[in-house]
């Protein structure tokens, strides 16, 4: 195992990405999906308005694009970090 | 061949199939049973993790709440899914680097404590419990309908083939078998909605059709279906009417809760190895994603297939369909069939032989209705759960699709109904009896205690399962409150703070579990038992805050009286923060102890 120092690094990045993703989770669904539906009222989208489609298909979507990006990433950080299974 | 016949024919042969998986996969040693010897590839263990998830609540019950309340209900969607990226990012990859079988075993040796881990155990099988009565719920709905008796009698049915199942094999067993029955469930869930949306708006891809044109009328198909309802005195379907704090409230509980229910995060500990963890995370909302993407256009599509069956003459301004259309012609055949089953009635109040679908509680539909005679909606009964399993006979579906679905839906029931019973005998029999009680049990002995928990758990949800406190995915909706205020807040803290202690998370979980629970008695009555209840959903104690949105607030009490109570008692130790650190880092994974 690796160095105490070098651990704390590879904790904060995984960290600050985590906090990005929970970011942009939290935004397609709590926020287009509900709670700023009104703003997106003026966007239509099959015969309804976009925050429709984010809370019942386009929130779904992002969550996979988060998941991926997020499992792409910590492969990349693991390996940078020298914390990667052998 | 009978519609009868050909149920029964669908449903047996995926019933021989899946159980010739379960011989073929038996569990030999306690530790195939509980985690497959973790051999397991990450896109095979995302599909079994998927078949696991995805219950009777999902496939039964959710398009079926959507299709009457619309836009609303996109809680359901938005919660179920988004608590992966939750479980994805904060607890699947860690859990697995600590390497052991459960999820209280993580709680007991990061809080080193017995307490914490029987606590966690107890948080468990309360939020487990819950979630198998929605599973007898849909269970019930899907055996009545397809061996035509009452909804009572498929439930008894179901709950003796549910623990046949669940006891012959461990999860090596559950684990190939939920693969097939992922392939069954999602098979038997998209044909009727491609079927469905190809004749509604000529789209092979329903997602796609539920945003296209309408092919009838030329109009978009939800401008159309918004149309269609209003005009029945009925709530726009696309629009925003719930009250928004608790649907924030109700979605994020829902994501929680995925986050925090130990049968789907017990998948985590199968695969090999960390990086893995984070893909499997990914491939199971892929799969569960085929699903999710179709229920809003199958809830849609019903909806508006249903409004133009009732009214077949041009919508209101036309004649009502007649009680003789009803009796007699084919493509009105699925309400008798559902009529037996006391799940869907109808009446003819006003006896002008006629039966008027509208909502009655509506101020201008009242006025029409006394202008022409009307006495009320007669669609008296229309449960929500036989939505989905009665969709294909509504939009008159050649007679295998039929079959398909109640293979599919039983698929979904049975699986996560097995799933659950395995986390709940393996927290009875490896936590309670193994970790607390008797450390010296006998591996035969350890092996029969999980089955006799099984025996129990089943027994009592079925008692339960008779009076439901709601339509299945509701009653799912409150186990997974009770999951998000009790074990999700645990398991983060236990990987993001090294300064959470033994009695912070003790204190935490009883205050959350105990909160919620507390909350939920009192709409739903103590112990679901009708009647007790004091307060009721429609006029919640908090504001608009309803018992199934409860978990979010719960889960907040936890982390609160957790970093409280750990500030005033004794720090962490040094072994314990090495611990937490080593967890951290996916280095020396392999390492994770056997038993």
């Amino acid at each position: 195992m690796s160095d105490n120092s070098s651990n704390a690094a590879y904790w904060s990045a995984n960290v600050r990405i985590i906090l990005i993703s929970l970011v942009i989770w939290a935004l397609v669904s709590f926020g287009f999906g509900i709670l700023l539906r009104p703003m997106l009222a003026g966007i239509s989208v099959g015969g309804t308005d976009l925050g429709f489609w984010f809370a019942q298909q386009g929130s779904i979507l992002v969550f996979l694009g988060l998941i991926f990006f997020y499992a792409w990433k910590m492969n990349k950080l693991d390996a940078e970090h020298g914390v990667d299974e052998e | 061949m009978s519609q009868f016949a050909i149920n029964l024919l669908f449903v047996g042969a995926s019933f021989a199939l899946y159980i010739g998986i379960a011989i073929w996969a038996r569990a030999g040693s306690t530790s195939e049973f509980y985690a497959a010897g973790r051999g397991v590839h990450p896109v095979t263990n995302g599909m079994a993790t998927a078949a696991d998830w995805m219950s009777a609540a999902s496939f039964i019950s959710m398009a079926g709440l959507i299709a009457f309340t619309g836009y609303d209900n996109s809680s359901f969607l938005m919660g179920w899914t988004g608590g992966y990226v939750l479980l994805a990012l904060l607890l699947a990859p860690y859990l697995r680097k600590f390497g052991k079988f459960t999820v209280s075993e993580f709680i007991g040796d990061r809080f080193y404590s017995q307490t914490a881990r029987i606590v966690a155990v107890i948080c468990l099988i309360v939020a487990s419990t819950t979630y198998v009565i929605g599973q007898m719920t849909g269970v019930g709905v899907a055996f009545g309908r397809f061996l035509e008796v009452s909804n009572t009698a498929g439930l008894l049915i179901g709950a003796c083939v549910v623990f046949a199942y669940a006891v012959f094999g461990g999860m090596k067993g559950v684990t190939y078998t939920q693969v097939a029955q992922y392939c069954v469930l999602i098979t038997a869930y998209t044909i009727p909605a491609i079927f469905i949306s190809l004749q509604l708006t000529g789209t092979p891809i329903p997602a796609l059709g539920l945003f296209g044109e309408h092919a009838a009328s030329g109009e978009p198909l939800l401008a159309k279906l918004d149309a269609v309802v209003t005009e029945l005195g009925f709530k726009e379907y696309t629009a925003h009417h719930a009250d928004t704090f608790n649907m924030v409230l109700f979605t994020l509980s829902l994501m929680i809760g995925t986050a925090g229910l130990p049968h789907v995060i017990m998948r985590f500990f199968t695969v090999p190895r960390v990086s893995d963890a984070r893909w499997s995370a990914g491939w199971t909302l892929v799969f569960i994603a085929l699903l999710y993407l179709t229920a809003p256009a199958v809830g849609a599509m019903a909806r508006l297939n249903i409004s133009e069956l009732m009214w077949p003459n041009g919508g209101i301004s036309g004649e009502a369909v007649t009680v003789e259309q009803i009796e007699n012609e084919p493509e009105y055949d699925w309400m008798a069939t559902w009529q037996k089953t006391g799940l869907l009635d109808w009446e003819d109040k006003n006896g002008d032989g006629k039966i008027q679908y509208y909502n009655d509680a509506n101020a201008d539909l009242q006025a029409m209705a006394a202008e022409k005679g009307w006495e009320g909606n007669e669609l008296t009964k229309f449960n929500r759960d036989i939505l989905v399993l009665a969709n294909p006979e509504i939009a008159n579906l050649p007679s295998w699709v039929i079959g398909l679905v109640a293979a599919g839906g039983l698929a979904a029931a049975l699986s996560t109904a097995a799933g659950l019973l395995l986390a709940i005998s393996s927290a009875v029999s490896h936590d309670l009896i193994k970790g607390a009680i008797n450390p010296n049990i006998s591996e035969k002995s350890e092996l029969l205690s999980a089955r006799v928990a099984m025996a129990v758990a089943i027994a009592v949800a079925t008692w339960l399962g008779l009076n439901p406190p709601g339509f299945a995915a509701q009653t799912v909706a409150l186990a997974f409150g009770l999951a998000a205020a009790s074990i999700f807040p645990a398991l983060m803290m236990g990987i993001f703070s090294t300064k959470i202690n033994n009695t912070g998370a003790v204190a935490g979980m009883l205050a959350g579990l105990t909160v919620t629970l507390i909350y939920i008695f009192l709409h739903k009555g103590w112990l679901f038992i009708p009647g007790t209840n004091s307060f009721t959903d429609a006029d919640p104690l908090l504001g608009t805050v309803k018992s199934t949105s409860f978990g979010a607030i719960g889960a907040a009490v936890n982390f609160a009286v957790a970093y409280v109570v750990a500030g005033m008692t004794k720090e962490t130790p040094a072994e314990i923060k090495a611990l937490v650190e080593s967890v951290r880092v996916p280095r020396g994974a392999g390492a994770a102890q056997d038993h």
